[in-house]
């Protein structure tokens, strides 16, 4: 897959690869703090690159924003407070879980929709199909003197 | 020359398509023999210029001849041989007429087998076929010509991308088209159905193996794909959730419902409509990867209206058989019979929800990787759906499927028992929970793992109680035992294992919360402890290529004092297209992996590293392995061979025992 993706990088004029992404200068020292730095990084989008987050990507753009993201989370930011300040000066582009709003209420929908949607249909098909399958009616006389004259000629002790 | 002989035989092969497209159709409407005899002869034909041209094209890349312009910008004198070849289809051009090729193929292969199959019938699926040949070699020709010349040849090539010089692009690719290409088959059959309007459980026997194959080869192209992204992007990542990546899982998701639908057909003759609907949308969605991958449509909307040509021509054909085949899909659906009837609790009702919860994750990706085009055409925003997204939506789609699908193979066609399939489950149940306590009390954290691992190994044992059930019984001894697991049909030890296979995917992914990550700067002398191993840095010093420079970490694994594998993580750059690309260094020792990766270079004799250890991830993999094992067994059972099982069934001398 990321082959193919590769394959688009040599259209889109070889673009940098990743290769250090989160360096050792720039950790903090704490844990717990580095964690959720590393945490709310996932979260955030390398926007030069094509599909990275800022975790994972050495763009300069990314360890830049690393760094604001520590910063912010030393100067005591919640995760959504960092996540938050980032999407009010970079737009809802940076953030990879896009947020909850008309615009894109769609695209949240989008399993549940299909889910009860077919759900319904295939409840639909189903009873349409039982109905249209009714037991047979029953059969008549005729067809019943036919039977027994068809199974009396069969069996051999008749 | 040679090339010229290759293009030559491009333009014939187009020509022929163009005659296979009609002749047979015409044929098969009329019942005319004659008409219809010309497919196959034709079909192989189509393949052997195709053939021909594919040749000329590897001719020209491995003597490396530079007057021809996809050599020139793909190739370089001093590349190893192994790039030389899979250089072919590592650009744009050759890839697609590896994509024509594997449809040849396709053609070629339903043209000789089944040998016993309807002869309308054939000559429809095969004159479909041609279509879409038609539809990619006029593409290639018109727009994207592998063989054209330059004018002034230079004296060296431009080398290829180095990140496609590696093994994985000998490989991927391939297997990735045959997955892809392969689900042509069953469009191609679906359009035939719908045309000469006979769909009954023979044609659903007949589509079966041709979506088995492509199931596997799509399978193992999507792992090999993920494992080469794992090793070469440097951070151990193993699934992106990249637009391009999508692109392969959407008919993948499709392909897997019409593996399971097909089969309903084929037993029972029910969700006829469906599975035709299925065989469309499969290889509608391969159609789509392919013009989101090739079109430059998702690196951004300009780059598509910059050089429209190629966009707009595989938009063009994604259109006209998309449309074309839901047309006739509309057209002639409301005229096939309805097959056999079932109760909601069945195997049949087990497999329309499992198609439901795989058409509902399909729709997702698709609205997922679609959606920010769509949204930035509409009003100009631009937003990002990425990860997070797809695991707050696949975790809920996907849970529901891993638990139903052990139930789901215990239960009876028609009218199933949801308690007793359930009872027959409770040794995989407490198998799950006994794991889940283990995990737990061994790793701790995180909650998802552990709750994961617990569902992986559910799934695992969970696949083989039907079996089980069948073999086993009470009083039963072991060599009856081993004949009646002998007897079984190869689809259902398919079945089970490739389930199975799914455990054991799920197992590597929970796995992935137990890793262990750390970011150091090494020197030579270093000693690290990364999970239960050591690694100790030997020395940090340049190396040559035979196309770039590196430099290279000796680093020896230890687990205690003794030496268990040396790695040699680098760090390469290529002076022809001046790009660096990191190589890791990773061992596999017990099905866990150690993943060492160097980025900066320090001053001398030091390195930015990341090292890793990865407990069970190999089987990730391993588990996509045995999914596309499962399936190959079901491709060899022999009642899809249609004709053979009759005869089969017919030697039995009269007078044997059936197997208890």
């Amino acid at each position: 897959m990321r082959a193919f993706r590769s394959l688009l990088m040599v259209l889109a004029l070889l673009a940098p690869l990743p290769a250090a992404a989160v360096q050792p200068s720039e950790q903090l020292a704490d844990p717990k703090l580095e964690q959720r730095a590393r945490d709310v990084s996932a979260h955030l989008r390398c926007m030069v690159c094509q599909n990275q987050s800022i975790d994972d990507s050495d763009a300069p753009l990314a360890k830049d924003l690393r760094m604001l993201v520590r910063e912010r989370i030393t100067a005591g930011d919640s995760d959504d407070a960092v996540l938050s300040f980032l999407s009010d000066r970079y737009g809802d582009f940076i953030l990879l879980k896009p947020p909850v709003k008309a615009s894109t209420l769609l695209l949240w929908l989008t399993p549940l929709l299909v889910l009860v949607l077919g759900g319904l249909g295939l409840h639909a098909a189903m009873r349409r199909r039982n109905d249209k399958a009714a037991p047979a009616p029953a059969l008549t006389d005729e067809e019943k003197a036919r039977i027994e004259a068809l199974v009396r000629r069969d069996s051999p002790q008749a | 020359m040679i090339v010229e002989i290759g293009h030559y035989a491009l333009i014939l092969s187009l020509a022929l398509s163009l005659m296979l497209g009609v002749v047979p159709l015409v044929g098969a409407v009329r019942h005319d023999a004659a008409l219809i005899a010309v497919a196959r002869p034709a079909a192989v034909a189509q393949f052997a210029l195709i053939a021909l041209a594919f040749a000329a094209l590897t001719y020209a890349h491995v003597v490396s001849d530079f007057s021809v312009v996809n050599v020139i910008e793909n190739s370089h004198s001093a590349k190893p041989m192994i790039y030389k070849i899979s250089g072919v289809w590592g650009n744009h051009e050759g890839s697609m007429l590896l994509w024509v090729l594997i449809l040849a193929v396709f053609g070629a292969a339903v043209a000789v087998w089944p040998p016993a199959m309807p002869r309308d019938l054939r000559a429809l699926v095969i004159a479909v076929q041609s279509w879409i040949a038609v539809a990619f070699l006029s593409f290639i020709l018109l727009t994207s010509n592998p063989f054209a010349r330059a004018g002034l040849p230079p004296i060296e090539g431009n080398d290829l991308n180095p990140i496609l010089q590696d093994p994985g692009l000998a490989i991927h690719p391939p297997l990735l088209y045959i997955g892809y290409v392969g689900f042509s088959i069953a469009f191609s059959f679906a359009a035939a159905a719908l045309i000469n309007g006979r769909i009954d459980a023979a044609w659903a026997r007949f589509i079966r193996p041709w979506v088995l194959i492509a199931w596997v080869f799509l399978t193992l192209g999507i792992a090999m794909g993920s494992y080469w992204a794992y090793y070469t992007l440097g951070w151990g990542g193993f699934w992106f959730w990249d637009p391009v990546e999508n692109a392969s899982l959407m008919p993948w998701l499709a392909g897997t419902a019409l593996v399971h639908s097909a089969a309903v057909m084929e037993k029972r003759e029910a969700l006829k409509v469906w599975t035709i609907f299925l065989a469309i949308l499969s290889f509608s969605l391969s159609l789509l990867g392919t013009f989101l991958v090739r079109s430059g449509v998702l690196t951004s909307v300009h780059a598509f209206a910059t050089d429209p040509a190629r966009g707009v021509y595989i938009l063009a054909i994604l259109v006209f058989f998309i449309g074309g085949s839901l047309a006739l899909f509309a057209m002639r659906a409301g005229e096939l019979k309805r097959g056999g009837i079932f109760a909601p609790i069945s195997r049949e009702g087990a497999l329309v929800l499992n198609n439901l919860l795989l058409t509902t994750s399909t729709a997702t990706v698709f609205v997922g990787t679609l959606y920010p085009l769509a949204l930035e055409a509409f009003n100009g925003s631009k937003i990002t759906v990425g990860a997070p997204f797809y695991n707050y939506t696949f975790v809920p789609l996907f849970v529901p499927i891993f638990i139903a699908m052990p139930i789901g193979q215990m239960l009876a066609w028609k009218r199933g028992d949801l308690v007793g399939a359930t009872q027959r489950l409770v040794f995989a149940f407490v198998c799950g929970l006994i794991a889940t306590a283990i995990f737990a009390w061994w790793h701790g954290a995180p909650v998802l793992s552990i709750a994961m691992a617990g569902l992986s190994v559910y799934l695992m044992i969970g696949s083989f109680a039907d079996i089980f059930g069948r073999v086993f019984g009470r009083g039963v001894s072991v060599g009856v035992a081993l004949r009646r697991a002998f007897g079984l049909p190869l689809s259902a030890w398919g079945t089970a294992i490739a389930h199975a296979g799914i455990g054991v995917s799920l197992l590597g992914v929970a796995a992935t919360g137990w890793g262990v990550e750390r970011i150091v700067t090494m020197h030579s002398g270093d000693s690290y402890q990364v999970g239960p191993y050591s690694l100790s840095v030997e020395a940090v010093m340049p190396r040559k290529g035979p196309n770039y420079s590196e430099v290279v970490a000796i680093i020896n694994v230890k687990r205690g004092e003794n030496l268990v594998a040396h790695i040699e993580p680098s760090k390469r750059f290529f002076q022809t297209r001046r790009m660096n690309t990191t190589e890791a260094g990773i061992v596999t020792l017990g099905f866990g992996q150690v993943y060492v990766n160097l980025a900066e270079e320090m001053k001398e004799g030091a390195i930015d590293a990341r090292l890793y250890w990865k407990p069970l991830v190999s089987l990730i993999w391993l588990g996509a392995l045995v999914m596309a094992l499962g399936g190959c067994l079901s491709v060899f059972d022999r009642r899809l061979r249609v004709g053979v099982a009759a005869r089969a069934r017919n030697a039995i001398p009269a007078n044997a025992q059936p197997a208890e």
